[in-house]
């Protein structure tokens, strides 16, 4: 059975920037893939190449076995897309919008009945159908538009950030519907910056820095990889300098601590890397109160898909994030993405 | 006994039996599909006036003023000033039929822009649209039907000041005139739309080049007025030929296709030889977007 989607040395580049470098990527059907990484790392790029918005400057990309670049027609019938940015006509009730959409992807009339009220009804639109979209909340506004991505019961749904902004009743109303999609059969591509989201949805994921794929895997599996435990420890509620570096020392001498970093930013507490076993967390406290000193709080848990972005790029999600706000041009952008 | 399986059109349309769709191009052209999707789009922009008239109504008080204010200005003209016309009010309602629908069809392109500066284009874009020519053509269905409406109006609105009423063979002309003088425009709004960055540019565009094309055609006076250099620009504005013709209509009811129509500094130009080049001037307009339209619809 062919890959649901295939991505292979995708590159785009806007003027003199490199918007993607070089992203592979193989999904097969019926799972819900995960595109993580920073705001500015390529991922709504490579969707608008996934989806023929973008005309890529080198590389293959597939759907469902159909050449994206060789026969668009066929790829569009394949996808439904959900941008990051919903577009709605404010004027159209949610029921009208989802009639163009039907007609435009050549629905026979009852087919298309019958793909409206299921989808209204999946997304628990039942109140709203008939009112205008201009009166929507964001969150209606973003089911809706997914709504409006399924209907013509695409065999891959690609969606652009689907919960940012949203509230979080409508989020879980997302996840839910996502988790229902899939095992219906159909593959959803999701990008996102929260990496909660893609723990909790993600089959696999890939994640994506400054255009190129830096891991990709379960995130059970990358998780692995990075390896260790990671240990939260607060030693008062905020922990002078000088007493966080000497517990630092003591603790970096323990042979399960595999590294010891001090966040400044919480307090001072102190962030371990340890090897997985069942005592750390009581041999940390016995070591402190030999040491005399206290323990505000601590706790243990695996490595998060943060550490396995900052094991990989050497900085955490948020600090890419705050970096890349900086030197981004939303006019440009913005252009980019007007057809 | 074996047996020839043939191929059913369904089993055609599954993707597990062909073995390589995507090495074989499939642009077969489907004419229900393009009514379909050209029929929605167009439903679109119908609901939107519907729900939001103020358009219309607009565009049916504007010419009406023209008619009734501008009319009036030059109510107390010597007979005989302004050619055949009976009175300034009958030359001019010429003029305002064919100036709104210019205007009409030259802001076609402002919902258009507004689609791609929103991401509403991007709904369209993704999906398999028979041929993308369909967002044009419902755009200009749209207008045309727009057009024919304050026309409509505007005549009525005439012969009510006093113009008269065209027979009904040359009413029909005057909507032909209307029609295909909406659908070059159209295009060349819609244009216009996918070539500037933004609305901004586009309402530039129109804010400067209306009036001009308004005061350098015959739509408030004759050719015989201008100084030749003006009466060679007005005889190279498209919006003249269609003008032209109209008025005659008004003030000839044995009107023939041979008919002298216009006195340019080129020489005379007959009531076929304006349609001809009106019709030429829309079909040069629908052409020169087919390359535009093919690189942003890429």
């Amino acid at each position: 059975m062919a890959l649901a989607v295939f991505i292979e040395k995708l590159q785009k580049r806007y003027g003199s920037v490199e918007a993607v470098k070089d992203v592979s990527l193989q999904i097969e059907p019926a799972q819900i893939f995960g595109l993580l990484g920073p705001n500015g790392a390529g991922k709504t790029t490579v969707l608008r190449c996934l989806c023929t918005l973008a005309t890529p400057d080198a590389g293959k990309l597939a759907v469902s076995g159909v050449s994206v670049l060789d026969n668009p027609k066929l790829a569009r019938q394949k996808l439904g897309y959900v941008a990051q940015e919903v577009a709605l006509d404010k004027v159209l009730t949610g029921r009208e919008l989802l009639q163009l959409q039907s007609a435009i992807y050549h629905l026979p009339r009852g087919t298309a009945q019958q793909q409206i009220e299921k989808a209204i009804a999946l997304l628990g639109l039942q109140d709203w159908a008939d009112k205008k979209t201009g009166t929507y909340s964001g969150g209606l506004k973003k089911r809706l538009d997914l709504a409006a991505g399924l209907l013509h019961q695409p065999d891959v749904l690609v969606l652009d950030e689907p919960t940012v902004g949203l509230d979080i009743e409508s989020r879980l109303i997302v996840w839910d519907f996502l988790r229902q999609l899939q095992q219906n059969g159909t593959t959803v591509l999701i990008t996102s910056h929260y990496l909660e989201e893609v723990d909790a949805l993600a089959d696999r994921v890939a994640i994506i820095d400054q255009g190129t794929v830096i891991a990709s895997g379960t995130p059970s599996e990358l998780k692995d990889r990075v390896g260790g435990d990671r240990v939260t420890l607060r030693i008062r509620e905020f922990t002078p300098p000088s007493e966080a570096e000497n517990a630092r020392a003591m603790l970096q001498a323990l042979p399960f601590v595999q590294d010891v970093i001090i966040n400044s930013a919480q307090g001072n507490s102190l962030n371990l890397v340890v090897i997985p076993q069942s005592e750390a967390l009581m041999t940390i406290q016995q070591a402190l109160k030999q040491a005399g000193l206290p323990t505000f709080g601590i706790s243990q848990s695996r490595p998060s898909l943060d550490d396995v972005y900052l094991a990989a790029t050497g900085k955490t999600l948020m600090d890419a994030e705050i970096a890349a706000a900086s030197q981004r041009d939303p006019k440009a952008e913005r252009k980019q993405n007007m057809r | 006994m074996s047996q020839t399986v043939t191929p059913t059109p369904a089993d055609l349309n599954g993707s597990k039996v062909l073995p390589n769709p995507g090495n074989t191009p499939v642009s077969t052209f489907n004419v229900n599909e393009f009514i379909q999707e050209t029929l929605a789009l167009t439903r679109r922009l119908f609901i939107q006036l519907q729900r939001r008239p103020s358009t219309l109504i607009a565009g049916i008080i504007q010419p009406v003023m023209w008619l009734v204010l501008f009319g009036a200005l030059f109510q107390n003209m010597p007979q005989g000033l302004f050619g055949t016309s009976q009175n300034y009010g009958q030359f001019l309602a010429a003029g305002v039929i064919v100036f709104t629908a210019f205007s009409g069809a030259l802001n076609a392109g402002l919902p258009v822009m507004f689609d791609r500066e929103f991401g509403f284009l991007n709904r369209l874009l993704v999906a398999p649209l028979a041929s993308r020519f369909s967002i044009v053509l419902a755009s200009a269905i749209f207008i045309a039907t727009m057009s024919l409406v304050q026309t409509a109006v505007i005549i009525a609105m005439s012969a009510v000041l006093g113009a008269g009423l065209p027979a009904p063979i040359g009413l029909g002309l005057v909507v032909a005139i209307v029609v295909v003088l909406v659908l070059g425009v159209t295009a060349l709004s819609l244009g216009l739309a996918f070539a500037l960055p933004g609305h901004i540019e586009l309402i530039a565009v129109i804010f400067v080049s209306s009036l001009p094309l308004l005061f350098a055609s015959t739509a408030l006076a004759p050719l015989s007025f201008m100084p030749t250099w003006l009466q060679v620009v007005a005889s190279l504005n498209p919006l003249s030929y269609a003008i032209e013709p109209i008025r005659y209509i008004y003030t000839h009811p044995n009107w023939l296709l041979g008919s002298v129509v216009m006195h340019t500094p080129f020489g005379t130009v007959t009531m076929a030889i304006a349609l001809l080049i009106l019709v030429g001037f829309s079909t040069a307009g629908l052409l020169a977007i087919r390359p535009l339209l093919k690189r942003s619809f890429a």
